[in-house]
């Protein structure tokens, strides 16, 4: 399926260039945002040179909430009709440092959630005016279950999951799709710093999943595949031994 | 964080600390004054020109952004991290092919650059670095400079084939070969020796655009230097289609007696015997003929946890004859030759990198298996042969040749001393400079 229209928030993040790369086609046409201009264009050049058709690059402040319903119409007054919006930014925190650095911490709840769950939220109100598009959502599989060594970013993400959840069922006949992404561990600049193992994916990986579950009628995607399994079982640990774990 | 980097003759395993490289706009990085930096891009250079242990290795894999492609003119620009296995996906379609290429399209155009690579078509297009416009150049005092023929030339010409020394290549633009069809008309002749090599040869320049020897470096008396002379155009016939993912991937080193002077001679007999005619003509896709061994993924582990040489040479044409005759009888004798053995003569284009290693004469390329010290000894008697006959070897395949011997193959390092960036090392370049 070609995609014409594509609107990605969080644009210069690993897994969205890659759905960008696959989706492209000389007649998409693409509206990147972001906070940062300069990694916004360097994407816009790539997808240029690989034949996008048109780019426009809208650089924001994605948690700064009075300008965001703005910004949103900025893009729909750019494009009467669009297809695919995508969000994609997000952040991984260092867990200790929230336990303790409210700021930091409220600050990693606003991009991680509110940002992703308003944008989402606003961006499905115009979808349904149009009558059609798919609107899908970058979570985590760390929301399934809250542990020790990532329960504010796993908080954040659950309540993305469940926003999402809501917010489908209002979309439910209106001919909106709206989809939960839930990537495992992906090998991009935010997970830099992390040891990888055996289950780490290539962002290749995960937007050639994205792009395939666009055109399913699956509400929420797992990928790599294995990680449904993965959470399924983290999910029926009972308690007395899940706290036993380092998880 | 500590990975296990390697190069292709998988020799070394140690741990290096590594950094990524993320933005193109990212400033040079930032590390401690004690220690050195190295560009790695897939470390597919076979010894330890792409290896700084008890270093930092600067991972290129994320400046993988094109930035821009003319596909009318043939130009392309992109960022030094781009594969070739990207830009034919890129390219192809619109008719356009690499200026030239290694047998493998898993290489950096930083790597490119870095070791200013050859291909089949040396005799009519010279090395990468002869098809290069420009590139931009990030070095460790904070600057940040293009070069190209007319622009900070000196800075080009010692990058060129520098061993990614003399900065972090951020982009890179060059010229792209017009092509109408992704396959290639193949004429494969045997050859029963040398003499008969240099016949073919000199007719086929004239005639292909793309030629190669292979050799069977395992036939003894009469047959050897036996071989399949390869060559090959671009052909009009059928699409512009592009090649598939690799199917197959080796991820278990296999045992290292699999590789034995046996199992080799019988694939190099079947190799040679399975063509039965003296020439045979064919279509050929670009994958299939400039990368075959591509679509095994990992077949440098075929050669066990112990890994494995490459030793590359290149003689002038004077002395080609005789010194490779030389050469080939004594790794016959030794029986420790592999499979990959290639030889091809280079032409007479400018060679613009201070260090390339690519001039005009006769290149022979082979693997051996690492046999400990009855390898290190065959090696040991054909550097006298190179040395004799005015030639020199490869860094990008090397890792063992003495400081002396790089020193004199190549006396410009003491001019190209002056364009290194003062914290970028690599293993190979205090190896051979004794520094």
């Amino acid at each position: 399926m070609k995609f014409k229209s594509i609107v990605i928030f969080g644009a210069s993040s690993a897994i969205a260039q890659e759905v960008a790369r696959q989706a492209t086609s000389n007649e998409t046409h693409f509206i990147l945002v972001g906070r940062d201009e300069h990694k916004l264009s360097v994407v816009a050049s790539d997808l240029k040179s690989r034949g996008a058709a048109a780019i426009r690059v809208v650089s924001g402040d994605l948690i700064n909430f009075s300008e965001i319903k703005a910004l949103v119409d900025v893009l729909w007054n750019d494009l009467d009709y669009i297809d695919f919006v995508l969000i994609a930014h997000g952040s991984l925190p260092d867990q200790v440092r929230c336990e303790t650095d409210m700021d930091y911490a409220c600050s990693q709840l606003e991009i991680n959630f509110i940002s992703s769950a308003l944008i989402a939220q606003l961006a499905a109100n115009r979808l349904k005016l149009q009558g059609s598009g798919t609107l899908a959502v970058i979570s985590s599989v760390a929301g399934d279950r809250g542990r020790q060594s990532l329960y504010l970013y796993g908080a954040a993400k659950a309540g993305l999951s469940t926003f999402l959840e809501g917010l489908r069922h209002r979309m439910y006949g209106t001919g909106v799709k709206v989809l939960t992404i839930k990537p495992g561990l992906v090998d991009t600049p935010m997970t830099a710093h992390l040891k990888k193992g055996p289950l780490v994916s290539s962002p290749k990986v995960i937007a050639h999943d994205i792009l395939k579950a666009m055109v399913s009628s699956k509400d929420v995607v797992y990928t790599p595949w294995f990680w449904h399994w993965i959470m399924l079982i983290i999910r029926s640990i009972p308690r007395c031994l899940f706290y036993k774990t380092k998880l | 964080m500590k990975e296990l980097l390697e190069s292709w003759g998988r020799l070394s395993k140690t741990k290096t600390e590594t950094i990524s490289g993320m933005w193109i706009q990212d400033n040079f990085p930032m590390m401690s004054t004690s220690q050195s930096l190295l560009p790695y891009g897939l470390g597919r250079s076979y010894g330890d020109s792409c290896l700084n242990e008890g270093n930092i290795l600067f991972n290129t894999k994320k400046l993988n952004h094109f930035i821009s492609f003319d596909s009318s003119a043939g130009s392309i620009r992109c960022e030094a991290g781009v594969t070739f296995d990207q830009i034919l996906q890129l390219i192809i379609p619109h008719g356009w092919f690499l200026p030239t290429t290694p047998g493998t399209k898993y290489i950096t155009v930083g790597g490119a650059i870095a070791n200013d690579v050859h291909g089949k078509n040396h005799h009519k297009t010279g090395s990468f670095g002869n098809s290069v416009s420009s590139f931009e150049l990030l070095r460790s005092d904070g600057s940040r400079f293009e070069c190209s023929r007319t622009r900070n030339s000196e800075w080009f010409n010692a990058t060129i084939g520098g061993l990614g020394l003399t900065g972090i290549i951020t982009w890179v633009e060059f010229k792209l070969r017009k092509i109408k069809s992704a396959y290639i008309d193949v004429v494969s002749t045997k050859f029963s020796g040398i003499n008969e090599f240099f016949d073919l040869n000199d007719d086929a320049d004239k005639q292909y655009e793309h030629t190669v020897a292979w050799i069977d470096c395992l036939a003894k008396g009469p047959s050897l230097g036996r071989g399949i002379f390869i060559a090959g155009n671009h052909s009009d016939k059928r699409s512009l289609r592009i090649h598939p993912g690799a199917k197959f991937s080796i991820t278990l080193d296999f045992p290292n007696f699999m590789l034995n002077s046996l199992s080799i001679s019988s694939f190099n007999f079947a190799y040679y015997y399975k063509q039965l005619k003296k020439q045979k003509s064919s279509l050929s896709h670009y994958n299939s003929f400039f990368y075959p061994l591509d679509s095994l993924g990992g077949w440098n582990r075929i050669y066990g946890s112990r890994g494995f040489y490459q030793y590359q040479s290149v003689i002038p044409m004077h002395n080609g004859k005789a010194a490779t005759q030389e050469m080939l009888r004594l790794i016959s004798k030794s029986g420790q030759a592999s499979f990959l053995a290639v030889l091809k003569t280079f032409g007479d284009m400018p060679r613009l990198g201070m260090l390339s290693f690519p001039r005009r004469g006769v290149t022979l390329a082979l693997d051996f298996p690492n046999n400990g010290l009855a390898t290190q000894k065959l090696f040991s008697e054909l550097d006298c042969i190179v040395r004799e006959s005015g030639g020199v070897l490869y860094p990008a395949k090397d890792a063992r040749m003495s400081a002396l011997d790089f020193t004199s193959f190549y006396p410009q390092y003491l001019s190209f001393q002056k364009y290194k960036d003062p914290r970028i090392s690599s293993s190979f370049w205090r190896r051979v400079t004794n520094i």
